[in-house]
């Protein structure tokens, strides 16, 4: 026991030191933040400030084109359309509104003049704006009272309540987080698997292994290994979930500076509208915090990650050993091990839209998948969309799974680790298994 | 006393066998090596002993007791051929982690690693990484760690390729340092004047077999072919060499090489040289060295098994 405790301290601590550890453990968030945050910012950036000439040849327009949030219409008067298409641009405009004289019940030939193609937003905008003043033309030709139809038109959500206690819940929330949390064991799978397999094939390919296994028995060596990383990816969650809470904490206080000025300076006024908003996002976080069960999904979560770590990375392990000096070995050996992780993804972005369907059911107990694949159907509640068999037969297939797993790597890597100068086939390697 | 007895030691692969009812003793002090060619099984033989792979049959007796490898292996320091340390480690603390997987406490590792990076001058490479030393300077790190915690058996693939002489020199009166003070060392090599420098004993293998064993010099004696050399002063003629008490192998410049005839003393010989009157200015045994008796050795198991094949 003293030994593996060594060596785990060993392979935790040569990766936590390292200077790309702390730069990947900040890099990552920053990252997917960055994938996230990008578009929003480029999609609010984007339409900034576009003046747009209307040409109104039929006179149902006037006026009635509101100015959006960075989109400003001028109605133009007395001009020649096919002069002005083509020096528009001149007098500082982004495009031309060419509205002919139309037909009220037929209107065709609205066109739209711009240097390059309109953007997607700009389009939906003018086509929403026009259809929306030409219907309002429609109803006052037929005689139909707005306000009766503004009454008419219905606007509720359905309550969607779930299991006994009737919880509040959502689709779109258990959606996300399904998503989330099983693309996150993915990576987890394949990254720290692979750091596995690189770390038990330096030993071999460094000549160290033999050292090390005349002072430890190759299994306390490949154990002491797989623990050791698997300390790094918690440490690294930890580093993680401790940035998220200590963000969440701090967020209010960089967003809105001025709020907190004008709390400071005008007193209750401020400090009410501030307050409203803020219970209304609160609310909001409230709903999406309540119609998940946390406590479930984080243990779940820590235990299918581990789970599924120690069940994969134990053939990483495997595989590592296999390998000699020629790294296109690699690829061919790791393909049989990668293959079923890359099949788990996949039922898991299809039981994470159809979460009690046959295969999301059976993805999720066998333990090749149920580590993502669970982690997909979870959030969907549980007894409600898991039944609690399904869970306890996932979890103990997949503790069978990963001692099972480990089993059998601790039989290859045995031998594999000390094999050199010889191409070894998978078949091979299975042998060493059964003898 | 022995420390290491091997009783028929046997581990055979699917392929072939490669260690095939191997047994000797290794005496309490002794400096062993153990020779053989490529492929002989020498690195499965060691394996075994150093508790990496069980045989499949026969027995390792440890200081008088069965083998047992969780005991024992504290006991044992092993330098496998093909070296290897953690490239990204630093110097020092990959020194002192070796030494405590074989089971030092930190603190006494630590104290012993400065002793030894004092003797061997190479205190500052501590923080260094091994990637940054050559590879003479690995060897080096490497066979401290190996003799750190003073093993009772030492096994030493090899341990003086890729080293300059200087540092050779170094490793080799270390390892006669850690004989006198009751090291037992198995050597193993193919380097066979190394073998007649260093060892007191060797067993010779070839395909699994042990061909044979014992002490040096007394194996010189079994293969001695009887050849003497003899210095003379002035050249004989033909004639005056003529005689029953031995045959000319070689003649050179002033020196003969003869065969001394069975039933023939080297009194006879020298007899003859003073009857004729030659003036002899030196006279010596030729000893076959360990090269040439490992040589004819493998050679006649090589022809013994191709006659076998051949049948």
């Amino acid at each position: 026991m003293q030994k593996i405790w060594l060596i785990i301290k060993r392979e935790f601590l040569t990766r936590v030191r390292k200077k790309s550890f702390l730069l990947l453990t900040l890099l990552i968030p920053l990252f997917f933040a960055g994938i996230i945050i990008i578009p929003v910012v480029i999609a609010v950036k984007g339409e900034d400030h576009k003046r747009v000439a209307v040409i109104d040849e039929s006179g149902l327009f006037a006026g009635q084109l509101p100015d959006e949030k960075g989109l400003y219409f001028k109605p133009l008067a007395q001009v020649d359309i096919d002069t002005f298409k083509r020096n528009y641009s001149e007098y500082g405009y982004a495009g031309v509104l060419y509205i002919p004289d139309i037909d009220i019940n037929r209107p065709s030939g609205i066109e739209y003049y711009s240097k390059g193609q309109a953007s997607i937003m700009l389009e939906s905008n003018l086509n929403r704006q026009v259809n929306n003043i030409i219907e309002k033309k429609r109803m006052e030709l037929a005689g139909i009272d707005r306000q009766k139809l503004e009454d008419v038109r219905s606007d509720i959500r359905i309550d969607f309540r779930s299991g006994d206690d009737e919880k509040q819940g959502s689709s779109t929330v258990a959606y996300a987080v399904g998503y989330a949390s099983g693309f996150i064991v993915y990576i987890i799978l394949m990254v720290f698997g692979m750091s596995v397999m690189r770390g038990v094939m330096e030993e071999k390919v460094n000549r160290i292994a033999e050292v090390m296994i005349s002072s430890v028995k190759p299994f306390q060596l490949m154990m002491g290994k797989i623990v050791g990383i698997a300390g790094v990816g918690l440490l690294q969650f930890l580093i993680w979930i401790v940035l998220l809470v200590s963000l969440q904490m701090l967020l209010p206080l960089f967003l809105s500076p001025d709020s907190i000025q004008a709390i400071g300076q005008n007193g209750m006024m401020a400090q009410n509208a501030n307050n409203a908003a803020m219970m209304d996002a609160m609310e909001k976080v409230n709903f999406v915090v309540g119609s998940v069960n946390w406590t479930l999904i984080i243990s779940c979560f820590i235990f299918y990650f581990l789970g599924g770590y120690l069940f994969y990375s134990a053939l990483f392990a495997a595989v590592g050993s296999l390998v000699n000096e020629d790294p296109s070995d690699v690829q061919s050996l790791t393909f049989p091990i990668t293959l079923p992780i890359i099949v788990g993804i996949m039922i898991m972005i299809a039981a994470v839209q159809n979460p009690n369907s046959p295969l999301a059911v059976w993805g999720s107990i066998i333990p090749f998948t149920s580590p993502m694949v669970m982690m997909a159907r979870l959030p969907y509640g549980v007894p409600g969309t898991v039944a609690y068999w399904e869970l306890g037969l996932s979890i103990i297939l997949l503790v069978a799974g990963f001692l099972f797993t480990t089993w059998v790597a601790g039989k290859i890597y045995r031998t594999g680790i000390l094999l050199y100068g010889k191409k070894i086939t998978l078949k091979e390697a299975l042998k060493w298994v059964v003898k | 006393m022995n420390l290491l007895e091997v009783r028929h030691l046997k581990k055979y692969y699917a392929t072939h066998k490669a260690v095939d009812d191997i047994s000797f003793d290794i005496p309490k002090g002794s400096i062993f090596g153990l020779l053989g060619p490529n492929g002989a099984g020498k690195t499965t033989l060691l394996r075994m002993i150093t508790g990496i792979f069980y045989p499949d049959e026969g027995e390792i007796r440890f200081d008088g007791r069965p083998f047992d490898v969780q005991k024992d292996i504290h006991a044992i320091g092993y330098m496998p051929e093909e070296r290897g340390l953690y490239k990204k480690m630093k110097v020092g603390d990959q020194v002192l982690y070796l030494a405590q997987l074989k089971g030092l406490h930190e603190k006494e590792a630590r104290e012993k690693v400065r002793h030894w990076f004092n003797k061997f001058e190479i205190s500052g490479w501590w923080n260094k990484k091994v990637e940054e030393l050559s590879k003479g300077m690995q060897q080096k790190v490497q066979f401290i760690s190996t003799i750190l915690h003073n093993p009772a058996l030492l096994i030493l693939d090899e341990p003086f390729s890729g080293l300059d002489p200087l540092n050779a020199n170094l490793i080799k009166q270390e390892i006669f340092d850690l004989s006198r003070s009751g090291t037992t060392i198995i050597f193993s090599t193919h380097r066979m004047e190394q073998v007649e420098e260093i060892c007191d004993r060797i067993v010779l293998v070839n395909k699994g077999h042990k061909l044979l064993d014992g002490e040096v010099h007394a194996i010189k004696q079994t293969f001695k072919e009887h050849l003497f050399r003899v210095g003379v002063g002035v050249m004989p003629n033909f004639a005056q060499m003529a005689t029953h008490h031995f045959t000319i192998v070689k003649q050179e410049d002033h020196a003969y090489t003869v065969k001394l005839n069975e039933d023939s003393s080297t009194n006879d010989l020298l007899l003859h040289f003073i009857r004729q009157d030659i003036p002899v200015t030196y006279f010596e045994e030729i000893l076959p060295t360990i090269n040439e008796i490992f040589i004819t050795q493998v050679q006649k198991t090589a022809d013994y098994a191709k006659d076998m094949a051949d049948h």
